[in-house]
């Protein structure tokens, strides 16, 4: 272990006439031996039998027997031998307790791959397992909801309101802050063109537009995918993990109805608030912005009160009602799909963030083409 | 601490946020012994455990392992004190993300220079000797609870510590596997001279290899001794029950 006792000379090699001698000595513990494993092993290359003298070995560990071994199969890939003379007897009895043969390096385990065509077939139908999967999720978290709103008693509320917290009022600095400098910013890059034409003022109009139909939405919903639906896959997935979720399954509750449908509840229930919030603080940045530039503040409420309709706010709040439930149901799905181990942990932490981003996007442009068809 | 003890334990208080489990222990390990912390569930042999090995602060105490100190013991010091003793967590604790190989290999990677092939014969030759053969290449989740006991086992003598503390290697495993742990414990400790510290409420693997316990109850010891001593004249009802209910259950 210290390098003084890796100095001793653990290891004498004699080259005779018929056979090559090792002499082993002291300790052989781990750092002995990785001293002269090379050397040990070099010695044995030359196709002659091997005796390994261990009379002087006064310790043996695991490190020590390893090299026993690896000599035996350096020596028999040439077809020589070697023989162990000298060790003392509690380790002798452990040295032939070895299983020579199964010391040899295992294969791994298959783990299904039946080159490419196996593996286009393993695909398309996992794929197709996993719509129907998905599809199955959506309805019993539909069912659920739906049995909710029948039996609000059945809701267990201080779970819930745990959820509600962590989602929703924690997450109030963060989609602040996103929002009120996105407002900022949007409302700085317009400025300066808009002001070359003398129609600055109009920079109100479009961020209120912009902030309540689009990007109040779809920042909070973002912010939420980070923070709330990887929280959800993470919490969910180390459960899995764990064997809760089995669990659950055996006490015969529905794990969807357990734990995704009070998350997706959550999720309904604190995006629109987020968003309202989001609204607010966006529209506050770029009024904050006009105010550098100049203009009065009682100026920019009389603009900002003829640029914004009801309308308009109720085309963003409608959108965050289903980006909530999109968030914490991607989130509670990647969760409970999860695989072994806790890097699939990650991995569904991972896919939920991804996968709910996409859907966001996708579900905005579906809402920007229905909307602009409805005249909304 | 004289050369005839490996670990110490001197008022030891120990517990959780503050709200002690454990009151004032006092005991000895003698090298090369087998010794047993017994006791019923959630009577603190973990949390003794944990606290032998560092894992907490002890509220109060002393706990010397070789001749050191673990419990102020910070930085450098504290490392050589972790590479005397390795051990097995209750619940296995594998990493999930690497071979039963690439486990027990792995504090052979941090500790040892020794060459990639001899790391990998070694972590096999370990498994080996815990009956893993054959399974050196497979992931902790594609092996059974049982087998994982006994991989985080060879992941513990990985090193060739001379102590190794052990929570319940045998809770969860069959009659059969856990007779042969505890044999396996027994050559270890006798061809190796390796102390072994081990919590346990297997009465089988008390009998079978213990050479000395200690009872634990109501936050403190109230047994010390020779298990059989113990059984055949207990010192009191607690001891009683423990040995006594327990022979009944596996008598009817
Ligand atoms: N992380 C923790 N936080 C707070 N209290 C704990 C914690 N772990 C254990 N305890 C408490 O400490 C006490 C002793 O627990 P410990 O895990 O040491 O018991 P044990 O004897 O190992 O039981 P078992 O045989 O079930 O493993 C229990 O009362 C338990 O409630
Ligand atoms: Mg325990």
């Amino acid at each position: 272990m210290t390098a003084d006792r890796a100095a001793q000379p653990v290891l004498r090699v004699e080259s005779g006439e018929k056979e090559t001698v090792l002499h082993l000595a002291g300790r052989l513990d781990d750092a002995t031996v990785a001293a002269c494993w090379d050397e040990a092993l070099g010695a044995v290359s030359a196709a002659r039998d091997v005796r390994v003298d261990c009379a002087g070995v006064d310790y043996c560990g695991g490190a020590g027997f390893a090299l026993l071994v690896a000599l035996e199969e350096a020596a028999g890939r040439h077809g020589a031998r070697v023989r162990v003379e000298g060790l003392a007897a509690r380790f002798r009895e452990l040295y032939d307790g070895l299983e020579r043969e199964k010391l040899r390096a295992a294969p791994e385990p298959e783990r299904g791959h039946g080159g490419w065509v196996a593996d286009v077939g393993y695909i398309t139908s996992e794929r197709a397992g996993d719509w129907r999967a998905e599809a199955e999720f959506v309805g019993e978290v539909g069912a659920g909801l739906v049995s909710l709103a029948r039996h609000p008693r059945t809701l267990r509320l201080r779970e819930w309101w745990r959820i509600v917290e962590k989602a929703g009022s924690n997450a109030l600095p963060i989609v602040g802050l996103v929002s009120f400098l996105t407002g900022v910013i949007i409302a700085f890059q317009a400025a300066m063109p808009m002001r070359q034409f003398g129609v600055d003022i109009f920079v109100v109009n479009l961020v209120a537009l912009a902030i309540t139909r689009e990007l109040g939405p779809i920042m909070t919903a973002i912010v939420l995918a980070g923070r709330t639906g990887s929280a959800f896959a993470a919490e969910i997935g180390t459960m899995k993990v764990n064997e809760e979720v089995a669990a659950l399954t055996t006490m015969g509750l529905s794990p969807v109805r357990f734990l995704a449908v009070p998350r997706v509840l959550a999720g309904i229930a604190v995006t629109p608030l987020l968003t309202v919030y989001s609204m607010a603080a966006g529209i506050a940045g770029g009024l904050v912005v006009l105010m550098l530039i100049d203009f009065p503040l009682a100026t920019l409420m009389n603009q900002l009160s003829g640029a914004l309709e009801l309308q308009d706010i109720a085309a963003g709040l409608i959108k965050s009602f289903f980006f909530g439930a999109v968030v914490a149901g991607v989130g509670c799905l990647r969760g409970l799909r999860t695989g072994a181990g806790p890097a699939a942990v990650g991995d569904s932490t991972t896919r939920s963030v991804v996968t709910s981003i996409f859907l966001i996007v996708v579900l905005d442009a579906i809402f920007a083409v229905v909307y602009y068809n409805i005249d909304f | 601490m004289d050369a005839d003890h490996i670990v110490e334990v001197r008022g030891l208080t120990a517990g959780y946020a503050g709200q002690a489990v454990l009151h004032d222990i006092n005991f000895r390990v003698r090298r090369g012994e087998i010794f047993m912390i017994l006791g019923g569930s959630g009577s603190g042999k973990s949390t003794l455990l944990k606290n032998m090995i560092g894992l907490y602060p002890a509220m109060s105490g002393e706990v010397f392992i070789g001749g050191d100190d673990i419990v102020g013991a910070r930085g450098a010091a504290r490392e050589k004190i972790l590479r005397k003793f390795g051990v097995m967590y209750q619940g296995g604790a594998l990493f999930g993300s690497m071979s039963l190989e690439g486990n027990v290999a792995l504090p052979l990677e941090e500790w040892t220079r020794l060459p990639a092939a001899a790391r990998a014969l070694l972590a096999r030759l370990k498994l080996q000797q815990v009956g893993l053969d054959g399974f050196a290449g497979y992931l902790p989740s594609e092996i059974s609870g049982g087998m994982q006991k006994r991989a985080a086992v060879a992941r513990a003598m990985a090193l060739d510590p001379a102590l190794l503390f052990l929570d319940e290697p045998s809770s969860g495993l069959d009659p059969v596997t856990s007779a042969e742990l505890d044999e396996l414990i027994r050559s270890l400790s006798r061809n190796l001279g390796i102390t072994f510290v081990i919590a346990s409420h297997e009465l089988s693997s008390i009998f079978a290899i213990a050479d000395r316990v200690i009872m634990l109850d109501g936050g403190g010891i109230v047994a010390e001794g020779d298990p059989r001593e113990l059984r055949d004249r207990p010192t009191n009802d607690y001891v009683r029950a423990f040995f006594h209910h327990g022979k009944e259950r596996a008598a009817a």
